[in-house]
Formats: structure tokens, sequence, C-alpha cells
């Protein structure tokens, strides 16, 4: 888009759609939609409250805890999948299975089992994001470049060399879009997690603010956790980008 | 010829999973010091060949044995410069170069060293600090070479190393090629599928015939390329007389 | 290391699978772990009487009303303005930033929005799986005009390919393939927001039956509504993902998949 031969970024429109949200408060239309300025100001006054940090405390340990553990099994676990045939095989289908299921699902099983409480949560954020790890890094791992891992058998690579100097900085880049995929999908799982829980975190937030018809907090703790879901990922595309030319040199 | 045997191939037979017949009893003598090639169309079995000497693929039947020792995988006396040139495209090209000395345990200082010396051999001194995807094919391919020299081993694989690389850098290439590798004495196996280039470079020609891969013919063009320049070899009468040998032999097999 | 696993075929492989799968279940199940975790045999009966008394066909009924219409409406607006997004600057200048927040972000967020703005009815239902599905739907058609290889376009335009048949003949045959797998993420994200929706919203469908049995602690019964969900999801999903590869196999997409 270009304005008096100048062009002008694209994330401008995002101030334009701000401008009409606030024409749209104005007038208003909708009872749902109040002005977007009373919004952010809404914003300046929940940020600072007590309940609000409390929750924001309690969302992000329950997400960094359960991406952790995503983190820390998928990676690994993918890698074997990808080298041990037979694990491969025996977990593939399962983890295609539950790669596109509505893991949503599960929560009231976790609420059963578990309990209503935070390690719901963490448990809910793990298996919303592993699977796509398990799947991404299976995926890096299986089409590594054969010729690098010939290369490094001839020049003499033990199995430990090859799997830390060759196959895993290989399936680097599969292995940070899968990150990046299942950061968002961890931070919708704690989003669901807690709104299906009704007591915890923002989810908490969530049902008080839509059942007083608080639509400015509302929609400002939309705004703000939409923001950290998109920095988030923003930050891992980041550092995808960096390792692109891996891509054009294969 | 009076050089010593320094590979020898023994009665290999190589079935690929699926039953295609790649290599029929194969058996050959390559002597050290010199530049032996494996000619023949695609489907050949050559590159299998090469990487069965490598040790980077086991035959279904026969044996490699390579000074007097059986092979049964990779080993340090022997290295492998690439088709596809094969480098780590996260490190840059001194540590590319150095990575066979990396996998071996040696200090970074002293690998880096050796891996410098290398570098410049080849032609690429100032570029130690490039990363491959910064560089020609050509120059990629002398990334590949510096790497095999640096470990220095007696036997260097080559597979179609040039073949990715443009007709101008390819000769340049060559001849480099030839003049560094006879002051250092490396016995070098070369797979092409160029005539000219096979018999360019060669001692000795070992050409395959497809479909299994069994040997058709083996061919010793005798150049003298002491002192002479390349375009004098290229119009030597041997020269042309083994490229004429071959084409005949060849074109059945198209 | 394929070379033993190559003698057994990839059906007794699944056999093995599932038998481990279930078996662990079941041991957990015996164990036990919680009250409230059932082994898979209890589970497996529970689900065939939920068969047998209709309990469950019935429920699949009422959820995927919600789900089909959401779907529908998105595939046509969806693909409509992703299409329009690819297409014209302006419109891609206005709306990109939009879907890539918006498909980044917790869109379950809005659902108790929707249910205090629509009620408890269908149109809450249909909502939450239009709010879940449209964003990769929407960027999936986006991306697949887009990504368009710029030289079969000019190849058009070379040989005096109007605007029309550039658009016929060579932008959407490319663009199918991305365009189709968009839908399929859709259905995923849809079948994520049904689900939110009959827990979150009112106890309808597979949500009711999750709820009822579950608030009535008959575990097995909960536990074989949610497998069968999960399944029943997993399993369209790969039709669909099948249908997929049989219609535009990859050899002749040319381009990578970019979802």
């Amino acid at each position: 888009m270009t304005l008096l031969g100048r062009r002008i970024p694209i994330f401008f429109s995002l101030v334009v759609w701000f401008i009409v949200w606030e024409i749209i408060g104005r007038a208003k239309l909708s009872t749902i939609v109040p002005p977007f300025s009373s919004v952010v100001i809404a914003g300046f006054t929940i940020v600072p409250t007590e309940k609000f940090s409390k929750a924001v405390m309690i969302s992000l340990r329950s997400f960094a805890v359960g991406m952790a553990f995503a983190l820390l099994v998928g990676i690994p676990l993918g890698v074997l999948m990808a080298r041990v045939a037979s694990l491969g095989k025996v977990l593939g289908m399962w983890v295609n299975i539950f790669v596109s299921a509505p893991i949503s699902a599960l929560v009231p099983i976790l609420m059963a089992v578990i309990g209503i409480g935070e390690s719901t949560v963490v448990i809910t954020v793990f298996l919303f994001a592993v699977f796509v790890i398990l799947l991404d890094t299976q995926v890096g791992i299986k089409q590594a470049d054969r010729s690098l891992v010939e290369m490094a058998r001839c020049f003499g690579a033990r199995r430990y060399q090859l799997y830390t100097k060759v196959l895993i900085l290989c399936a680097l880049p599969e292995i940070l879009a899968g990150v990046r995929l299942s950061v968002i999908r961890g931070v919708k799982g704690v989003v669901i997690g807690q709104l299906l829980i009704a007591i915890l975190g923002v989810g908490e937030l969530f049902e008080l603010y839509s059942q007083h018809f608080l639509m400015e907090e509302f929609w400002a703790l939309v705004i703000i956790v939409f923001m950290f879901a998109f920095a988030l990922s923003e930050a891992v595309a980041l550092l995808e980008r960096r390792v692109e030319y891996y891509a054009s040199s294969r | 010829m009076p050089a010593e045997t320094i590979v020898e191939v023994k009665e290999i037979d190589m079935t690929y999973e699926g039953g295609v017949e790649a290599l029929a009893g194969v058996s050959l003598a390559l002597p050290e010091g010199r530049i032996s090639t494996f000619l023949g169309p695609s489907g050949c079995g050559k590159t299998t060949l090469l990487k069965i000497i490598a040790g980077l693929i086991p035959p279904t039947h026969g044996e490699i044995w390579v000074k007097g020792k059986k092979v049964d995988g990779p080993g340090p006396e022997r290295a492998f410069v690439f088709q596809d040139f094969a480098l780590l495209p996260w490190a840059n090209v001194l540590r590319n170069v150095a990575f066979g000395l990396e996998l071996r345990g040696l200090p970074a200082q002293e690998r880096h060293a050796i891996a410098r010396k290398h570098i410049a051999e080849v032609g690429l001194k100032s570029f130690e600090a490039s990363y491959p995807h910064q560089l020609s094919g050509g120059m990629r391919q002398r990334v590949g070479l510096a790497r095999a020299l640096s470990v220095d081993a007696d036997i260097i694989l080559m597979d179609e190393p040039f073949s990715s690389v443009d007709e101008q850098t390819r000769r340049k290439f060559q001849e480099e090629l030839l003049d560094l590798l006879r002051h250092k004495h490396k016995t070098v196996i070369f797979v092409t599928h160029s005539i000219e280039e096979a018999a360019y470079l060669s001692d000795q020609i070992i050409l395959l015939s497809p479909r299994p891969g069994t040997i058709s013919n083996i061919i010793r063009p005798n150049i003298d390329r002491e002192g002479r320049n390349p375009d004098e070899i290229r119009r030597d009468k041997n020269y042309l007389d083994a490229v004429d040998e071959i084409w005949e032999i060849l074109k059945h097999y198209v | 290391m394929e070379r033993k696993s190559a003698v057994i075929s990839p059906l007794v492989w699944q056999l093995i699978s599932f038998a481990l799968f279930f078996g662990l279940w079941e041991i957990a199940g015996r164990w036990p772990i919680s009250f409230a975790f059932p082994p898979f045999s209890k589970t497996l009966l529970a689900l065939l009487r939920m068969l047998a008394d209709g309990s469950l066909p019935k429920a699949y009924l009422s959820t995927l009303q919600p789900l089909i219409i959401g779907i529908v409406l998105c595939s046509v607006a969806g693909i409509g303005f992703g299409i329009g997004m690819g297409l014209s600057r302006a419109i891609e200048w206005f709306s990109l930033p939009v879907f890539i927040i918006l498909q980044a972000a917790p869109m379950a967020a809005i659902i108790p929005l929707i249910t205090y703005m629509y009620g408890i009815g269908l149109t809450s239902k249909v909502l939450a799986v239009v709010v879940l599905a449209a964003p990769v739907i929407v960027m999936n058609s986006y991306k697949g005009i887009r990504n368009t290889n710029p030289s079969l376009i000019q190849m058009c335009r070379a040989f005096l390919g109007t605007r029309r048949q550039e658009m016929i003949k060579i932008i959407l045959p490319h663009a199918a393939a991305l365009i189709f797998a968009g839908l399929r993420l859709g259905l995923a994200m849809g079948f994520i927001g049904i689900v939110i929706a009959e827990l979150l919203i009112t106890p309808t469908g597979i949500g009711d039956l999750i709820t009822y049995h579950s608030s009535v602690a008959d575990y097995p019964e909960m536990f074989a509504a949610i497998a069968s969900i999960i399944l029943f999801a997993a399993l369209t999903i790969h039709a669909l993902e099948r249908l997929e590869q049989r219609l535009f196999p990859p050899e002749t997409r040319g381009l990578e998949d970019a979802g």
C-alpha cells in the first residue's frame, strides 16, 4: 500500500483497524464493543492490580513448565523415533492421531483424574505442545542430508558425534519450526485449560470479566494475551530465520 | 606398471534391497600413488563401488583390502570427496575443512593450523570465515578437497567431484588437482562419467558396463604429463587415442 | 536400521502399536492410577453400551450440526476472502496483519464473549467453530495464491494469456492443494472449537455426554465419549489427508506445503 508515493508498512493497517474499532465503539453499535481508547485505558488499570499479576504469574508458570516438559520429551523422543525404526512405527500412529485431534477433549479427563488445579493446566499445555515437536523433530532427522551423514562416517565420526555434530544441527530448521508451532499451541493450551477449569489464571479473569460485563477489561486482556502469543511465536521465527540458509545450501 | 597395489577389490557383488543388482563379480587391483578412474554410463554402479571401497556400504559378497587390511567400515587411511560437496551449512570454511580432525578430537588450535594450510593450497586463502552458502560451486568443492587433504589420508576417493561445477571451473580445477596430487603422492580413486576428464586425469581407467556393473576394460593411457602444460596434454596423441578408444567401447552401452 | 523392520508389514506394526497402547491403558486402569481412570476394557464396554442404547449416535448428530455449518461457512467466506487477499494488494495490506495475529492467537479466549452475546444456542456454537477455523483457512488460501510460481505467471503472460486465464489456468490449480490443506487444518481447529463450545457454553452432544457422565462419576462412559471424539476427529482428518494426497499428489504440486 502506498500513500502520496510512500510505501506504508503493512503493520500500519492495524492502526486503521483500531480507528475503525474506536468509531464503532463511540457509535455504540454493539454492546460488546467499547471504544478502543477505553480498552487501552482499562488495560493500564488492570495491569498493575494484584489480581491480574497473580493470574498472569500462574498462567506463565503453567505455560513455562508445560513447555519445558514438552521440549525435554519431544526433541529427544522425536530423534529416537526417527532413528529407531520400531519405536517410530509403534509411536508414529499415535503422534499422528494426537497432533490433529482435539486435545481439549482430554481436559475433562485431566480434571477428573488429577484434579482441578495448576498441574492439570501444565499437562494440558504439555499435551497441546508435545506432539507437533515430536512430529517435526522426526521429520527433520529423517530428512537430514544423507551425504552429510555419510561424510561424517567417512571421517570417522562416533555415534554421539553423528548426533551432536551433524544430525541435530541438520534437523534444526524443522525442530525450530516445530517449537514455534508448539509455542502457539502451548499458549492455546493455557487459555483453553484455564477456561475449562475456570478458577485459575487468565481463564478465571476471562470468565470474571465476561460475566460481570466488563467489556473494556475483557478486550484489554484479549489484546494482552494475543500480543504475548504473537510476540513469542515471532521470537522463535526470528531464530528460525537465522538458520534459514541451511535449507538454501542443501 | 611398477607401483605396488594399495587397494584390492575381491569379487564384489552388490545387490540392493528390492533386488537391483548393482555390481557383479568385480575384482581389481589399484596401484599406489596413481590416479585410477571408474568410468561408465549411469547405472553401472561406479559410485556404489567407490562407496564400498570407502566402507560406507557393505557389499553383498566379496571383500575390500586396503594396505593389506580387510575393510569393514570407513578408516583414517581413506578420505572422501563428495559429489554434492557435503559441507556443513552451519559451519564456516575453516571449521568444515577441520571437521575430520575435529571428529578425531584434535585440539582447536592444531586442527585450525592444519586446515589453514590446506585452505591456502586449494586457493581459498582469506575465505576461512565464509560459509558454504556464500561460495560458488567450484569453491565449495575446493573446501571438500581441502577437508579430504587435511586428514592426511593416503587414499582420496572422489565421487564425480566436478559434476556440479561449471565447465571453466572444472578445467582449471582438474589442472590444479593434477599438480597438487602428483606432489603429494596420494592414491586417487576417481568416479566420473566424462570421457575427457577420465583420459586427462588418469593413469588407469576402469570401464564399467551397466546393469549389473562389471569390469569391461581397463585402459592405461600412458600420457607423459611431466613438465607439460594442459593444452599440450590435450593435444597429446596418447590422450586423443585414449578418448577414442574409450568412446569405441562405451558407445555399445549407451 | 530398516533391515529387520522391513520384514514386518505396516499393518502388523499398527496392531502392535494398538496392542501396546491399549495394554498400557488396561494396566494403568487396573493398577489403579485413580478411581477416575477406568481400564481400557471397561471403557470399551461403555462405548459399546452407548452405541447400543443410541446415546452416542444421537450425541454425534447434535455435535456435527454446528461443526458442519461452521466449516461450510468458513469454506465459502474464508476461501473467498483468502483468494481476495492473495490477489489484491489493498485487501492484503488491510487484513494480512490481522490474520497473522489471529492465527497465532488463542482464539478460544473469545468464546465466553460469544456465549454472552448469542446465548447458549446453535449460533454460539457455530461461531465458536468459525472463530477457531477461519484464520487458518483464510491464511492457507492466501498463501496458495501468493506462492504461485512467478515464472509460470510470466509464461502465461508471454503466451498472451488474459488475466482471467491466468487466474483459472495457472493460479487456482496451483493454489488448490494449499487451499485444501487449509480446509483440513480448519476442520481440525473446528473440532477443537466444537468440543470447547460444548464443554463451556452448553452441554449438548458429545460435550453433554462428557459433562454428564463426569458429574455422576460414570468414568468409563466419560472416557468412552472422549476417546470416541478424538478417534472420530483423527480419522476424519486422516481421511481428508488421504484424499488430499490422491487429488494433489506431491509430485504435481510444484511447491512445498507452506501450511
